[in-house]
């Protein structure tokens, strides 16, 4: 049994890892924290294990629940464990592996296309889809048509774009870019 | 390094007073979409305010904490610009009885959100570490707030006759505002001195750049600057923000231990 004050071991590292492999994420819950890549690390602290999360959005509510469920997961097999929030290298919607991104899809959530916020400053947002320019291709999730546009650039989460498909005419979310 | 705290407070202040002035939008949205937006670009301004108050409290010790910081400062503590405490509606009308003017809410974004993706992406380099790293994150974020007010701001401008004399007003009432970011600031002074913060002169040449590109896509007319240079980033601010800080603050004042 562990406790509060030793020093975890590596199977209990390792045991963490395989349990916390399976946490999904509390908005979306088709996908892992791990796959999402908020869960960055797991390592052995002097007091127990430390669990590292990188926040996505600044603002996004679910971090606080996401504490809460690995501190959740860990107590009830008998780990003792703190979460560690980390915030660089900032969170990005690259890390999001193939395998999340056909769940994503799958569960009605047009996946996020490759981050192009390598620029700097204002450069690619100056850019911006003039008017009567054609915007990126989103393609939709129910029936694959890319004849789809976007309804709103914000949507029910922070990660999300409002869009809507012009083929099967069901609307859809869009995991935007980060 | 550390960066100064007054310039954390600066920084954090900022995107608390705009975040929750965009929050009053939230159930009265011109639309639904519009609603939702608002309320999106409120939660990353707030919560990339508490990331900064962490890091200030941090540093400052003494029991301070993100929410001390935000619910029991008063109001000549408060450094934010000027500019994110104005409310909604016509500076001329009585403030409290005016209608919300979508034009004023989406012309300041355009102003802030302009100048901060400018800003965020020098402080990546800042020499302390914890403010690089927010930097990094709010970049992202500035950059889809700063789409969505652009967007509207050229929908505005060369849409019809009403709403281009609408947005044409708000930046009229709003441009000298922007005055105050390239005035220096003890606090700014000493980040960039000890190479934590940046040279806001120098931003001036690339936000200018942005703003104008916007304004003749808009075909709005920029309005001459000149006169009063506001104060608030020194703790000398408009009529407005006590109103802001005691719709804010009452409810943590009233009940300084609760937690739920």
């Amino acid at each position: 049994m562990t406790t509060l004050t030793s020093q975890p071991t590596a199977a209990d590292v390792a045991r963490a890892w395989t349990l916390l492999d399976s946490l999904t994420d509390p908005e979306i819950p088709v996908v892992t924290l791990r796959e999402l890549g908020i869960l960055r690390d797991v390592r052995a602290g002097e007091a127990g294990l430390e669990v590292v999360i990188t926040p996505t959005y600044s603002g996004c509510p679910a971090m606080g629940q996401i504490e809460d469920d690995v501190k959740g997961l860990l107590q009830a097999h008998g780990l003792q464990g703190r979460v560690v929030t980390q915030l660089a290298p900032a969170w990005t919607t690259d890390w999001m592996s193939e395998a999340a991104k056909d769940k994503l899809r799958a569960y009605g959530i047009a996946p996020p296309h490759a981050c192009s916020s390598a620029g700097s400053g204002a450069a690619n947002v100056v850019q911006f889809a003039a008017r009567g320019a054609k915007p990126e291709v989103v393609n939709c999730p129910q029936c694959g048509s890319a004849n789809t546009t976007e309804t709103s650039h914000f949507g029910s989460t922070a990660c999300k774009a409002l869009y809507r498909c012009l083929a099967c005419m069901e609307p859809f979310d869009y995991f935007k870019p980060y | 390094m550390n960066a100064p705290i007054d310039y954390l407070l600066h920084l954090a202040d900022n995107a608390l007073i705009l975040g929750q002035r965009n929050a009053e939008w939230c159930g009265h949205g011109p639309i639904l979409e519009e609603d939702i937006a608002l309320s999106n670009n409120s939660l990353d301004l707030i919560g990339q305010a508490r990331m900064l108050y962490q890091h200030a409290a941090e540093l400052q010790g003494g029991g301070a904490t993100e929410d001390t910081l935000a619910y029991f400062r008063d109001v000549p503590d408060f450094k934010n610009y000027t500019l994110c405490e104005l409310p909604h509606m016509p500076l001329m009308s009585a403030t409290a009885q005016g209608d919300r003017d979508f034009a004023m809410t989406i012309v300041r974004n355009f102003l802030y959100s302009s100048l901060m993706v400018l800003v965020w992406d020098q402080l990546q380099n800042s020499k302390d570490a914890q403010l690089a790293a927010i930097a990094a994150k709010s970049l992202k974020e500035v950059r889809y707030h700063l789409r969505h007010s652009r967007d509207w701001l050229v929908r505005m401008g060369d849409g019809t006759d009403a709403s281009h004399a609408k947005a044409q007003a708000a930046l009229d009432q709003l441009l000298p505002y922007t005055q105050e970011f390239w005035a220096s600031s003890p606090h700014e002074t000493a980040a960039l001195a000890n190479g934590t913060g940046i040279d806001m002169a120098a931003l001036q040449n690339d936000w200018n750049q942005i703003v104008d590109e916007a304004l003749q896509e808009a075909t709005l007319k920029r309005p001459t600057e000149g006169g009063f240079v506001p104060t608030g980033k020194q703790g000398i601010h408009s009529e407005h923000l006590g109103f802001v800080l005691a719709e804010m603050q009452s409810l943590a004042r009233a009940h300084p231990q609760a937690t739920w």
